[in-house]
């Protein structure tokens, strides 16, 4: 029997839960998003921080042990590897967000992606200077 | 060289209730020869049943978007040759409902496409018999690579949020609404804002970036749409802070 | 007009929180996640990193750059949830990881609060 449809009967592919696994540059852009956790658990780890040295010189001393300890040191170590991939991935996808030009002629992406660099060792070597003088 | 190599295609007919299946095809493998003429010598020789659209063979009209191992391509410009030995899979364009064999149903992005204004619109009564518009050769490349586009809807196969949620509006429209945004020639930049702040326009973007890799023209929607993303915050932040009229 | 909308702000507060995590986050992780505990670094004693820490002026920077780090993961894992695991209770999702940026930022500020009582 012929039904008149005015619409075909297509046929809708499902989408699997593990499509991110099946290309490398989707498996590497959600391990970039899940970055995100570890840069909150930072925060928390610092604010632990904050709060030690607010206490006093000897739970500041303690959470420097705790700090030290294998489980916390093993899951910083995971969290600054997710950081790093953070940090690679932010600056080399600024160029292509904006398309920045000087005196009319366009930034080459290399150098937008070097200031960056640049920036980081500045403040970065502006807070060792801070913390450790 | 073989002498043939193995194509892997789906199929699907809408008027049997079977979901689709593989069907495999030896055709020649010759150096110059496309996916896409390999797909018309089982048309021509093997199996007239094969369908799939198919236009210029150039890489120009956008007709030919399939998903070639995976990866959302156009056939005319995929070499046989590349993947040999094979074989190659060759399944319809990702992330859109399959209408028969080979064939998609467009008609998502065809009502998406006129939703982003794509033309020059102008706040004056200028016509054509005051003259052309002039436009310097810098005006141009502002919006040029995003003009490239020739909507074969690779990006939309390769966009995993437009696969999750079809109300995305997608790449290739957005990048189009910036093409006609940046063109100094167009004033309707508020117009094609106000459909583009919704949801389901840019913000629903996660910037995966896929779209650009496989743009066979080189457009950079995920690029366009960042910028568009800027765009639109600096209009927000804006309209927050100005009163009405400075806006 | 453009009708005023949330989501363009909330974008520009994660885009400034992926900014600050790349260019702040670093150093702050390398000195007190690894440096210091693990001895690379001799650790300020207590005094000076109260002094430095609890100064107002740091009080505040660091509390801004907290809230926009976490509206940031916030923001990012909301995205990461309707994508990866394709959940559909989308409010939810939203109301969920928005609510905990919102939680430790009260929590940053009490703690920046007593820190800062701890300096005067």
């Amino acid at each position: 029997m012929t039904v008149p449809r005015s619409e075909p009967l297509t046929y809708r592919r499902p989408v699997s839960t593990w499509w991110w696994t099946r290309k490398r540059t989707y498996f590497v852009f959600v391990m970039r998003e899940l970055s995100s956790i570890f840069v909150a658990w930072f925060v928390v780890f610092l604010l632990l921080m904050l709060r030690a040295v607010t206490d006093g010189p000897a739970a500041y001393d303690d959470f420097l042990d705790w700090a030290a300890s294998p489980f916390v040191v093993g899951l910083n170590v995971v969290a600054a590897a997710f950081l790093v991939l953070h940090v690679v991935t932010w600056f080399s996808l600024t160029p292509q967000a904006m398309a920045i030009r000087v005196r009319g002629r366009p930034v080459p992406p290399v150098a937008i992606v070097g200031a960056q660099y640049a920036g980081l060792a500045v403040v970065s070597a502006f807070v060792v200077w801070l913390v450790t003088r | 060289m073989a002498d043939s190599i193995s194509l892997e295609v789906m199929r699907y007919r809408p008027d049997k209730n079977t979901p689709p299946l593989l069907q495999q095809y030896e055709v020649p493998l010759r150096s110059e020869w496309t996916v896409l003429d390999g797909l018309n010598y089982v048309k021509n020789q093997v199996d007239a049943s094969l369908a799939f659209r198919w236009s210029c063979r150039m890489g120009i009209c956008g007709s030919c978007g399939m998903n070639v191992n995976g990866e959302p391509r156009l056939t005319c410009g995929t070499f046989l040759s590349d993947y040999s030995p094979g074989p190659i899979r060759v399944e319809p364009l990702a992330n859109f409902p399959v209408v028969r064999d080979l064939v998609v149903d467009m008609s998502d992005f065809m009502e998406k496409l006129p939703r982003v204004k794509p033309w020059i619109i102008r706040d004056d009564d200028v016509t054509v018999i005051d003259g052309e518009y002039l436009q310097t050769p810098e005006e141009l490349d502002a919006y040029k690579q995003f003009s490239m586009c020739i909507n074969c809807m690779l990006c939309y196969a390769a966009c995993p949020v437009y696969g999750l949620d079809p109300d995305f509006v997608g790449p290739a429209a957005i990048a189009l609404a910036e093409r006609y945004d940046l063109d100094s020639r167009d004033h309707g930049a508020r117009e094609r804002l106000d459909v583009l702040i919704e949801h389901e326009g840019v913000w629903g973007c996660t910037f995966v970036g896929e779209c650009t890799r496989v743009c066979p023209k080189h457009v950079d929607p995920a690029g366009a749409i960042q910028r568009y993303k800027v765009k639109a915050a600096r209009e927000s932040v804006k309209a927050f802070l100005l009163p009405r009229g400075a806006r | 007009m453009t009708t005023r909308r949330i989501e363009p702000l909330v974008w520009l507060m994660f885009s400034g929180g992926g900014v600050i995590a790349a260019v702040f986050l670093p150093v702050l992780v390398f000195l007190f996640a690894f440096a210091f505990p693990l001895g690379w670094i001799t650790a300020p004693d207590h005094e000076h990193l109260l002094a430095v820490a609890g100064n107002p002026i740091t009080v505040v920077v660091l509390f801004g750059m907290f809230v926009v780090l976490l509206v940031h993961a916030a923001h990012r894992f909301r995205y990461t949830l309707y994508d990866g695991l394709q959940i559909k209770a989308k409010v939810a999702t939203a109301a969920i990881c928005y609510g905990a940026a919102l939680f430790l930022s009260a929590v940053a500020f009490f703690t920046f609060a007593f820190l800062l009582e701890a300096w005067g």
